[in-house]
């Protein structure tokens, strides 16, 4: 500090920062994305390990073995669903009663704004059944969940039929602590969304359910499970949930230990573990995984059934059975009884899970990095937005504008209002003008909400700039740097929440945001700059990710079935805001593309 | 002084002493019901009553022997000045929805009331002496019973023994709903009584069985009754209830029997008492079509609990032909039917924490009325530690989708650290109905010292008490005889058309705002230095003004300048 309160020393110092301000902020562009993909170098990362002591010692002796059983009672649920055509209650309800479990039943019906075309849904109308086992001698205060879906057509029927199985294996032991909630649900997420919100007496999204009749106290954890095939050759865990939300890590490590102690194959992000760190393809491998990670955790939603409880802060996780061509192949007992380990560790719990860490990337099962080893990649990022504002030209105009004589910060208000007043447009418009879009267009409604969404966002690109004459005439030279100045700002405030929040999205955004803004003035040739800020846009950052989605899970697209991707992309991103409070496109339409127009802004400025 | 080895005694010449406790004051009588529930799951109720002809609390009288009456608690009630005294502890939650209701109903964890006599002036003083006394007598944690989870309800709790007694401030009410009860309590619990667990029924209490069931709860009642109404007695009442689970102790088979249930079979009856009794409710079961009972009996009783009229068979441990040629009385129930559905009792409550986040929340309270056509009120009390600070003005109560305005509201605010809110409301509750009771509160942060070892456990709300007198199927006996079963006499009848029920809701485990206590070392550092370093040199960088200093002239220069002053020429620079 004392170099600061050194007339001289700091006059040096703004001098250098001045001087050398490109190329610092390019060093810190480049060394945020190195450091960034540095992480998926195992040497860098961290190994996992149990933090609660709860789960590490107290190994759990399994004794499952009725997965024969439970693969006749899938056949058995198969035969009733197909006779029931939808989620066989009465039978359901009557399997749970005779294990012994307290058996109740939810209805709940949910109007989508639009037609989900990718699940065929528009009036969903269903039922949740969950049994609850009590503990013995335990007052009802603490509970685990395990959940399956019951999905259309063939899959998940021997999910609900291990559930049945634990469940009737699970009710003749002694050594529960905690009730446990065996929940079977329609309609994937919106059925648990629907049996969470009953459940905690909530409504957040407008769905219509009725109310429970049984509870069992605050629940602690969560499993979700879905299985399509009597064997399988390996289990996947799924971690992200809503809004980029991560459950404990301490959930993976038993889902890991458990993996290792059974011999099951697991992977995370459909990747095997792969030993050989030290050789190119091993790290591509790992840096593959934790970009996969980082994509879905980016996009916001709920990856499975799980992802909807920690808005609850509930830990929870889906297992996945994956049956691939390999020919290691595990039966429904070994999987049952890795449930039984981790619902039986769960239940020796004494606190809620909090030892270990909520923020963190995984590149391997078995490694992770910290929130403390990704964020200097964002703060890199970050940093230059800082820089470019204290760019000397910047702030003296700043300190100008502040004056209240000054038409500073009139010529500032009008670009912001009206980039605002756009994304107010682009966040309602779409879902509300449906109706007169079908009308009048030969679409149906999600393309109709899709299109609207995207006309607004290129009509966007066309009315905000010039506005500043409106109330202050000729753009002065002085107008555009105050609103640069407040453009770069909001956006670091706005980059910083987010990735605070949701690193992937923060990060993903940085990336493509951060070198067009910071080096946008309008003095530069206009139509290479509109180009590549249209081609660094948000939009195209969805764009972008759906290709290389793709390309990490090994089924490349080509440019038109891209675009369709594209297209579904954003119906469901609007589909789970509007369903289950996902906040990623309220997030870019209010306010992440209102700052980007400020930019493109600047760039007309005349 | 204690009678020396009353056992020894007594086995050898028990015509005697069955001779020498009618001429003594003071009766001892043994029972058991034993309930197969709808479940498949069996209750078994035990109680032990013990009747004392003395008063413990007449000025200048001290009692010094003791006989049936244990001495330890006897001591208590006379040093304390106690009137009415009510514990119980309880591992488990009683399910009402499948067991219907117990015969004395406990809220899980420990609970304690206690009335003073009405000449104490420091009742504070003498309820926290007593909680710690209590401690040490029932190995239990009561001494963390203070003032911060001691209420005085107005109304829910009445003194059940004689005395009319309604000035609340004789009153304290405490629970511990995270208290856990084992065989560390269940020992002294058996010391009180006469024969021990050495004779009688107290033989089948084996901890190792009673602590593998669904639900254990052990109490002990001490109140002042009327016998007979010539003179006050002390009546001692220790029950323990216990649920046995099917699924968890049968290996597929459907039977029950007292071997199987307890691991042990009654081979006499406890010498000392005056009557030792085993029932078992056969009233679902006139026909034999839903189980089997053996060995069968000729004695069948019948008595009015909760509202309804049970027949019971009745086994008679004092006398010889109840254990047979064996000498050992083994019961043996063998079902045959199904388990049936859910029970719909008429009175029943639910609680629980509604809301996510970790800064407000909103208590539900749901109390179901399954009367077709009678509407009856309810006393709802609720104590609520301070850390969850109740918005009193948030509270509703709507039953039937209405607005239902409670016509007694009892309410006292917490006191941070000191006293928890205290709320008793007397609700009407419609027929057919469910009642929903709803306040909200936030959560309060707690100093770091407050936090309990295992702080993201979560914190504990204790049951609320939904108190009312129930229409009743069929009239109640209002005399109080003698000669009825002790199960069906604990709380007096005021009147033929409805009886008294209590229900307890679960507690609640709320989670606080919790530091991260794993690294306080790290956060203490870290905030300080940043605030210290950080914030100090810029708040002093931007409060400063910074001029150029300009260097003090040389002393020559100085006196130069002063001797040009006083000639009045221009100073040099």
């Amino acid at each position: 500090m004392g170099l600061l309160s050194d007339p001289n020393r700091r006059k040096a110092l703004t001098g250098l920062l001045t001087r050398l301000n490109t190329p610092i902020c390019i060093v810190c562009y480049l060394a945020g994305i190195v450091w960034f993909m540095g992480l998926a170098f195992e040497p860098f990362t961290l190994r996992t390990y149990m933090s609660e002591n709860a789960m590490g010692s107290t190994m759990v002796e399994e004794r499952f073995s009725s997965g024969e059983r439970a693969l006749s009672l899938a056949k058995e649920f198969d035969a009733h669903k197909r006779k029931a055509g939808g989620m066989p209650v009465e039978w359901l309800v009557k399997a749970m009663q005779s294990r012994g479990l307290e058996v109740f039943t939810q209805s709940f019906s949910r109007k989508l704004p639009f037609p989900d075309e990718n699940k065929e849904r528009y009036m969903v109308r269903g039922t949740n059944v969950y049994g609850i086992l009590r503990a013995p001698r335990a007052p009802r205060t603490e509970a685990l969940v395990i959940t399956a879906p019951c999905s259309p057509g063939n899959t998940n029927n021997q999910a609900v039929a291990l559930l049945l199985a634990l469940a009737q294996y699970f009710r003749n032991q002694i050594y529960w602590a905690k009730d446990i909630i065996f929940l079977v649900n329609e309609h994937d997420l919106i059925g648990t969304q629907a049996w969470l919100e009953g459940y905690h007496h909530t409504n957040i999204t407008g769905m219509e359910y009725s109310p429970l009749q049984g509870r069992a106290g605050s629940i602690q954890a969560a499993l979700s499970l879905e299985l399509s095939s009597d064997v399988i050759t390996s289990l996947d865990l799924v971690l992200e949930g809503l809004n980029g939300q991560l459950p404990n890590l301490d959930l993976a490590n038993l889902f890991y230990a458990f993996c290792q102690k059974l011999g099951v194959l697991c992977t995370i992000q459909g990747k095997l573990q792969r030993n050989d760190w030290d050789t190119a393809e091993g790290y591509t491998h790992a840096a593959q995984t934790m970009m996969l990670m980082v994509l879905k955790q980016a996009c916001g939603r709920s990856w499975g059934d799980h992802g909807l409880f920690l808005r609850y802060h509930i830990e929870a996780a889906s297992v996945r059975g994956i049956n691939s061509f390999r020919h290691y192949k595990t039966d429904a007992t070994t999987i049952g009884r890795l449930l039984e380990g981790m619902v039986r560790k769960l239940n020796n719990l004494l606190e809620r899970l909090h030892q270990s860490y909520f923020f963190y990337l995984l590149p391997s099962l078995s490694r992770f990095v910290s929130i403390g080893y990704y964020m200097p990649a964002f703060g890199l990022l970050a940093v230059i937005l800082l820089l470019r504002v204290s760019f000397p030209g910047l702030c003296h105009c700043f300190s100008v504008s502040l004056q209240p004589s000054s038409p500073g910060v009139l010529t500032v208000l009008t670009p912001v209002v009206i980039s605002h007043l756009t994304g107010v447009a682009l966040y309602l418009l779409p879902v509300h003008l449906q109706e007169m879009a079908v009308e009048h267009f030969p679409v149906s409604e999600t393309e109709a909400v899709v299109l609207t969404a995207i006309a607004i966002y290129t009509a966007g690109l066309a009315l905000p700039h010039n506005t500043q004459r409106l109330l202050s005439g000729e753009g002065t030279e002085q107008g555009w740097k105050v609103l640069k100045l407040t453009a770069l700002l909001y956006l670091a405030v706005l980059l910083g929440c987010t990735a605070l929040i949701n690193f992937s999205l923060g990060f993903i955004l940085a990336v493509t945001l951060v070198p067009i803004t910071a080096s946008i003035t309008p003095h530069m040739p206009k139509a290479l700059y509109a180009v590549v800020m249209v081609l660094l846009s948000p939009a195209f950052t969805i764009l972008y990710c759906v290709f290389i989605y793709q390309e990490l899970i090994e089924a490349p697209v080509s440019v038109s079935e891209g675009w369709m991707l594209f297209l579904s992309v954003i119906s469901q991103g609007i589909l789970d805001h509007a369903l289950y409070g996902s906040l990623v496109y309220p997030l870019l339409a209010l306010f992440i593309y209102p700052c980007w127009l400020m930019f493109w802004n600047i760039l007309f400025w005349n | 002084f204690r009678f020396p080895s009353p056992i020894g005694h007594i086995s050898t010449c028990p015509s005697l002493i069955g001779q020498c406790c009618k001429t003594h004051p003071g009766s001892f009588q043994e029972e058991l019901v034993i309930r197969p529930l709808h479940s498949g799951d069996i209750y078994a109720s035990f109680q032990f009553r013990t009747l004392w002809d003395t008063d413990f609390l007449q000025e200048g009288q001290k009692v010094s022997h003791y006989r049936l009456f244990p001495k330890s608690l006897g001591q208590v009630l006379s040093k304390f000045s106690v009137r009415e005294l009510h514990i119980s502890f309880t591992q488990g939650f009683w399910r009402t929805m499948q067991w219907g209701q117990p015969f004395i109903p406990s809220p899980p964890g420990a609970e304690l009331w206690v009335w003073f006599h009405d000449t104490v002036s420091d009742v504070d003083g003498n309820w926290k002496e007593l909680t710690n006394v209590l401690s040490g007598i029932f190995c239990a944690s009561l001494n963390f019973i203070d003032l911060t989870n001691t209420v005085q309800p107005s109304a829910s709790f009445k003194p059940l023994g004689l005395g009319n007694a309604t000035d609340h401030r004789f009153l304290r009410y405490a629970t511990l709903p995270r208290e856990i009860v084992c065989t560390e309590n269940l020992t002294p619990w058996k010391k009180l009584l006469p024969c021990g667990s050495k004779a009688g029924l107290a033989v089948l209490m084996k901890s190792e069985k009673l602590f593998h069931s669904s639900f254990h709860s052990q109490a002990v009642h001490i109140r002042p009754i009327c016998q007979q109404c010539s003179s006050k007695a002390w009546e001692l009442r220790q029950t323990l209830n216990v649920v046995f689970d099917l699924h968890t102790s049968g290996q597929g088979k459907k039977e029950w029997s007292l071997f199987k249930m307890f691991s042990r079979t009654l081979t006499e009856a406890c010498p000392l008492a005056s009557s030792s009794k085993v029932y078992v409710d056969i009233t679902d079961n006139p026909e034999g079509e839903l189980f089997e009972l053996s060995p069968a009996t000729p004695l069948l009783g019948q008595a009015v609990v909760l509202g309804d009229r049970r027949t019971y068979s009745v086994y008679d441990l004092s006398r010889a032909e109840t254990f047979g040629q064996l000498r050992s009385f083994n019961l043996l129930l063998r079902w045959k039917g199904d388990s049936g559905d859910m029970l719909r009792p008429l009175l029943h409550a639910e609680r629980y924490v509604a809301g996510f986040g970790l800064q407000t929340g909103e208590i539900h309270t749901v109390i179901y009325n399954n009367h077709p056509y009678r509407a009856f009120p309810v006393l709802l009390m609720d104590s609520v530690p301070w850390y969850l600070q109740l918005y009193i003005h948030t509270l509703t109560v709507t039953s039937k989708s209405r607005d239902n305005k409670p016509s007694y509201i009892h309410y006292q605010p917490a006191k941070d650290r000191h006293r928890p809110h205290l709320l008793e409301m007397l609700i009407q509750l419609p027929p057919h109905s469910m009642t929903e009771v709803t306040v909200q509160f936030e959560r309060a942060l707690l100093k770091w010292t407050e936090y309990t070892p295992d702080p993201n456990h979560g914190f504990y709300v204790g049951s609320s008490v939904v108190s009312a007198l129930v229409p009743s199927m069929v009239a109640m006996r209002t005399n109080f005889t003698q000669d009825q079963p002790l199960f069906s006499s604990f709380v007096p009848v005021k009147e033929e058309s409805s009886y008294f029920v209590r229900v307890y809701t679960e507690p609640l485990l709320v989670n606080l705002p919790t530091p991260d206590f794993s690294m306080p070392y790290n956060v203490i550092c870290l905030t300080c230095t940043v605030v210290a370093v950080g914030y100090g040199s810029f708040y002093n960088l931007l409060t400063r003004t910074f001029q150029v200093d300009e260097p003090s002239p040389p002393l020559s220069k100085r006196l130069a300048n002063l001797i040009r002053r006083m000639r009045g020429v221009p100073l040099l620079t």
